[in-house]
């Protein structure tokens, strides 16, 4: 499974501060962390904190790029930072786009421009759909429009857009649905992706939500999420859960095998 | 209507072993034999290729093998006390890729050879074969981690692959191969959770994963060769997806599992409809190697010069008709 480390964001505060002072050590350290935790792919988000998106993002990728190779998620809805992001790093995922025409047409012709891949959200200017079926009914135009252009669908993500379960609270389920149904839509499948910390936004137990609802997305074919990496409990849950799916062989050590992979 | 092949393309391959040094390295071998290093299941060639043939190693051992039968200790009877000697025969007259030693003389029970007992018989079968080794302990655990000990240090150097290695044994031969610079052979009784396992133990204590065999032990044929087939298949599979720890060649042990057969020993005048015991030894030994061969096998050990011989032509075979 693809492992999007979220850490480097500038909405957190020492990650704001490091684009602010412009200091690469944070962005470093937690670039290796979230990779010596198991991530094979890193989230880029400059956040509010900076002046110049265009700019920061650079820098951002730059100061990466000196202690990892490894695939980066381009996370702006600023797309000027984006293509400026996309010259440095083209084999990158875009996050992201709504299904809304206007934005695919500028994402994706991005996304073909540089060969990149792209993260495309099940929502569009009316808002985050209700329950599966208007999920499905977007991911389906998502998929219709990559086949107009001729987008290769093994570079399309689809995320069916996650809310709070304290907010509302029978989403959670709809959207493991739509994950499972997502598949069906196209051959290849297309693949699938959630920002995972967004299910348990403003409640008392994070961690313990986000482990158990990544367990039950697995089951359902999920291809990839965006998460805290260093959350021991949650890739440990994650690797026990693939490991039941029968994605990887059985031995005791498998925790530890699975880093060896 | 064009018919276009369905292939598969693995991402991953087999971690190549090398067994032997020549003067060049610093060892007494006239030659290093290369397995492993495969990007496909067995002979696919078309998705994936396969950069070294499957290797054949005849097993003699340090004293006269009394349980052996008659058909199968006839073509060494003039050679049995003299491992150098057996060795040399092997490799000469029956086309050996490589040698197996097995000290069974150290067995408490066949004799009880000492350390240094063994290590001579090493070190003469080293020097008048000139061979690439494979070094067996006599199968008592206690023993072995007195022998062969001594063995690796006076074959230091010389790149051997010794054996073997079992989840509850594995650290004095480990720690030993790893100081002499030799490889290793770990072996799991046809469990691929305990393969896996254990050649992650054994990788711990920072044996390279090149540096690694796999017995995934076979059954001969008759006697769960289909299980071992789907074990091997297995680990295989995982393998070549990108499982790192199972990505070593494999060796089995076809001669000492066939021979064990019924079938394969009982005399003609026992059970006449059976046809010929000389005939019918070196068929379950060579049936049994070509089944292994097919689930991905890359060093057989084997025993009767015919069957080698036969196997050894279907090797080729494959090789020649996959291309």
């Amino acid at each position: 499974m693809q492992i999007i480390g979220e850490l480097i964001n500038g909405m957190y505060k020492k990650v704001g501060n490091a684009i602010k002072e412009a200091d690469p050590k944070p962005i470093k350290a937690l670039a290796l962390a979230q990779i010596e935790a198991g991530a094979n792919c890193l989230d880029v988000n400059c956040g509010p904190a900076a002046k110049n998106q265009v700019e920061a993002f650079k820098w951002l990728i730059e100061t990466i790029r000196e202690v990892t190779p490894v695939k980066l998620v381009i996370d702006t809805t600023n797309l000027e930072a984006m293509e400026a992001a996309l010259q440095k790093e083209p084999q990158s995922i875009i996050n992201s786009t709504t299904a809304d025409p206007q934005k695919m047409k500028e994402v994706f012709s991005l996304a073909l421009k540089y060969n990149s891949e792209v993260i495309a959200l099940a929502m569009d200017k009316k808002g985050i759909p209700r329950n599966k079926e208007e999920r499905l009914e977007l991911a389906a135009g998502i998929i219709t429009y990559c086949s107009q252009i001729d987008f290769d669908l093994n570079k399309l993500y689809l995320d069916p857009v996650i809310l709070p379960v304290n907010v509302a609270q029978a989403q959670a389920g709809e959207v493991v649905e739509a994950v499972r149904d997502f598949k069906i839509l196209s051959t290849p499948p297309p693949k699938t992706v959630v920002g995972l910390s967004n299910i348990s936004q403003g409640t008392y137990q994070r961690s313990l939500i986000n482990r158990i609802y990544l367990v039950m997305l697995i089951e359902a074919g999920l291809d990839a999420a965006i998460l805290d990496p260093l959350d021991k409990n949650l890739m440990q849950a994650m690797i026990t859960t693939e490991l039941l799916m029968n994605k990887h062989i059985y031995c005791d050590s498998f925790l530890e095998a699975y880093k060896n992979k | 209507m064009s018919f276009s092949l369905p292939l598969e393309k693995y991402t991953h391959s087999i971690s190549e072993v090398t067994i032997g040094a020549t003067s060049r390295e610093g060892g007494n071998c006239s030659y290093a034999v290369k397995v492993g290093g495969e990007s496909t299941m067995p002979y696919l060639l078309k998705d994936g290729s396969e950069p070294h043939r499957a290797v054949v190693a005849m097993e003699i051992t340090d004293i006269i093998p009394e349980e052996w039968p008659q058909a199968l200790k006839e073509p060494f009877k003039d050679v049995f006390d003299k491992p150098g000697a057996w060795a040399s025969k092997c490799l000469k007259d029956y086309g050996a890729d490589l040698i197996c030693l097995k000290l069974q003389g150290a067995h408490p029970d066949f004799g009880n050879r000492t350390p240094e007992d063994c290590a001579r018989v090493a070190r003469e079968v080293l020097k008048t074969s000139k061979a690439p080794l494979v070094i067996l302990g006599c199968g008592d655990d206690e023993k072995d981690s007195q022998i062969l000990p001594a063995v690796s240090l006076a074959l230091k150097g010389q790149r051997c692959l010794i054996g073997d290695a079992t989840e509850d044994n594995y650290r004095t031969l480990t720690a030993t191969c790893l100081a002499d610079g030799h490889n290793i052979i770990a072996e799991s009784p046809i469990d691929v959770n305990i393969a896996k396992q254990l050649n992650i133990l054994i990788s711990d204590m920072g044996m390279p994963v090149d540096k690694i065999v796999i017995n995934p032990t076979i059954g001969g044929l008759g006697y769960g060769m289909e299980y071992a087939y789907s074990i091997m298949e297995r680990a295989r599979l995982a393998a070549l997806s990108g499982d790192s720890t199972l990505a070593c060649p494999f060796i089995c042990f076809v001669g000492q599992e066939a021979w064990r057969a019924k079938e394969a020993c009982v005399a003609e005048n026992i059970s006449p409809n059976w046809g010929s015991e000389k005939i019918r030894g070196v068929l379950w030994e060579a049936v049994t190697a070509v089944c292994v061969l097919e689930s991905g096998a890359d060093i057989l050990i084997m025993r009767h010069p015919e069957a080698v011989k036969a196997v050894k032509t279907y090797i080729n075979s494959l090789n020649k008709k996959a291309r």
